[in-house]
């Protein structure tokens, strides 16, 4: 389609600067939906978790939910913003069939939360993200498109609409336009994301999973050549729907615009479609009209406005900033910043933070997260939570190593058991039949069997070759399947021989 | 000067999607216009120490608990669409590519 050489992104931002922002959406964990009574559980069957509200019949009213109002509120108030003191609904109308009201209820120009920011760090450096506007509205249902390619007549294209997602409540969060990121502008979207995902989580008012949906991203992207002051036009890129696409959708998305302005084309400002498997970015619908949304406050909803003492309370009652408990435990657990980093990367923070409240040690909880879990993790190509293994089993698992009772090998093949759900630690390790030797009559039987067998090995060690002794440890170790600690085989060889160690 | 003109009910009527005739366009344009003209009277007897109001009673913070209410059944739910199918509500397609 274009022939256009992208030009390399060294290029790009040597001869332009760019200017992003983004648009989050986080679908709220509540037990009902927006306005109504619904359940809001992920796949029930469709249109079973309906109500005549939010399918928009005739005479339903509205009721929002507390539950929400107050997650958006701390949602704002976690990320430093001012909460409103008395703000409403609008109606946002468009013609589209995934919201069955023929209009989303949304916030306009009264959000419930407004000028706040959240520092994220990049490269070591911190970078203040300003944002707009935290406001609330209901998720639309969802849209399976039929006909045409299944052989209907030309042009018989029709929808498929599931209205159990409908209402359910969506948290906006907008940034200002993040100018002077230069190269880095890519790296400070992620990290961006990234930072405001753990804070929602921390919070837990949603679970924030990007590749199911519960938290969406949009990017705007615009370029402005070096040495110029008014920005570029922007372009907003939807169906970003991973911390890494967030990267690679504004990277793609400068490289792209350099390449157009580069030639004298004008960049227009449009909806555009990330790619997960080419990681470039494609034009998206025009919808004609689309800005005119007509909106107006809603009718059916009277005004919010939240009790001081209520905010005030929440903001007190708010968890620590995740950037500011990550720096405590690095401190607590004695890591630097670059071991500290790879727990984060791993997203093993809270895992090993669960697993020394189970009582392990911290060294402990972050060699097997770190090891042996975090290596499965990535083969599997899943998250490190959902590896198998919980927090409480793993710390089991290193108080069996601590007592003796396991060594590092059979630990491993316990941890094995463990992840396969076959039962705890200690479970397996029994049913397995995994415990170290540590019956000294058992094992000095089996040295003994070893220098019997030996004797060649035997008589050099007696002439003090002590370093022979391994080749009979490796005999012990044989004899019973890894199960006996080495140090100890060693230990009772040399003793049985009359030799000093 | 008219509230609204001619071009402005033939915007808003593509945006509802109604299939309004010229000859119609004509006739809710003057329709409108009186309702507007009208409705902007209040506008003249409102002083500055009056505030603009979106409701009529003067009632906030009317929530509810986050607690399930049953709703419909897939059948009831769809009892009232023109068309449905596995379970779902059967529309005509809007845009010819999909977000
Ligand atoms: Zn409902």
């Amino acid at each position: 389609m274009t022939t256009t050489v992208l030009p390399p992104y060294d290029d790009v931002v040597a001869r332009y600067e760019p200017v992003i922002g983004l648009e989050t959406h986080v679908e709220l964990g509540t037990k009902t939906k927006m306005f109504c009574g619904c359940p809001t559980e992920f796949g029930a069957e469709p249109n079973t978790q309906v109500c005549p509200v939010c399918l928009g019949l005739p005479g339903a009213l509205p009721v929002p939910n507390r539950a929400a109002i107050e997650a958006t509120i701390r949602i704002g108030l976690a990320l430093n913003c001012s909460i409103a003191e008395w703000c409403r609904f609008a109606r946002k109308n468009y013609f589209y069939p995934d919201m069955p009201k023929n209009f989303q209820t949304s916030q306009y120009d009264e959000p419930l939360c407004v000028d706040g920011y959240l520092d994220v760090e990049v490269d070591g450096e911190m970078v203040r993200v300003e944002i707009e506007r935290v406001h609330l509205e209901e998720d639309t249902g969802k849209t399976l498109h039929v006909g045409g390619a299944t052989g209907r007549i030309h042009g018989a294209t029709e929808s498929l609409v599931d209205y159990n997602r409908a209402g359910i409540p969506l948290v906006e969060i907008v940034t200002k336009p993040i100018p002077g990121t230069g190269a880095k502008a890519p790296l400070v979207a992620r990290a961006y994301v990234t930072e405001l995902r753990d804070v929602i989580r921390s919070l837990n008012v949603s679970d924030v999973r990007m590749e199911q949906g519960s938290m969406r991203c949009d990017v705007n992207t615009s370029l402005t050549p070096a040495g110029q002051t008014e920005w570029g036009t922007r372009t907003e890129t939807k169906n970003v729907n991973s911390l890494r696409s967030v990267e690679r959708a504004v990277r793609a998305e400068m490289i792209r615009q350099a390449s157009l302005l580069d030639v004298g084309t004008r960049i227009f400002q449009e909806t555009r479609h990330f790619q997960e498997d080419t990681g470039d970015t494609r034009a998206g619908r025009s919808k004609e009209e689309a800005t005119d949304y007509r909106y107006f406050p809603e009718p059916d909803l009277v005004p919010m406005a939240p009790d001081a003492a209520w905010v005030a309370e929440l903001k007190a009652a708010l968890p620590e900033a995740p950037r500011l408990h990550r720096k405590r435990l690095q401190e607590q657990w004695d890591l630097t910043d670059q071991d500290m980093q790879s727990v984060v990367n791993a997203g093993a923070v809270e895992l090993i933070e669960a697993t020394i409240a189970a009582g392990a040690t911290a060294a402990g909880a972050r060699k097997w997260w770190l090891g042996e879990l975090a290596r499965r993790a990535n083969e599997e190509g899943i998250e490190l939570s959902t590896v198998g293994a919980t927090p409480a089993q793993v710390a089991e698992l290193q108080q069996l190593v601590d007592e003796g009772k396991l060594n590092d090998k059979l630990a491993r093949a316990v941890l094995e058991g463990v992840v396969a759900g076959e039962g705890s630690p200690r479970e397996i390790m029994t049913a397995r039949g995994l415990e170290v030797v540590s019956d000294t009559g058992a094992l000095t039987a089996a040295v003994d069997d070893a220098i019997a067998a030996n004797p060649d090995v035997a008589a050099k060690i007696r002439d003090g070759k002590v370093a022979a002794a391994g080749a009979l440890v490796g005999a012990v170790m044989k004899t019973t399947r890894g199960q006996a600690d080495a140090k100890t085989v060693r230990e009772l060889i040399l003793s049985r021989l009359g030799v000093e160690g | 000067m008219a509230a609204i003109s001619r071009e402005e009910v033939a915007h808003l009527a593509r945006l509802s999607r109604l299939a309004v005739t010229e000859q119609e366009l004509d006739v809710f344009a003057g329709q409108l216009d009186v309702i507007l003209q009208s409705v902007a009277r209040i506008g003249d007897v409102a002083a500055t120490d009056i505030p603009p109001t979106s409701h009529s009673v003067p009632l906030t913070n009317v929530f509810r608990d986050d607690v399930v209410v049953p709703g419909l059944s897939q059948e009831g739910a769809l009892s009232g669409a023109p068309d449905a199918e596995d379970g779902r509500f059967r529309v005509p397609r809007i845009l010819d590519e999909e977000a």
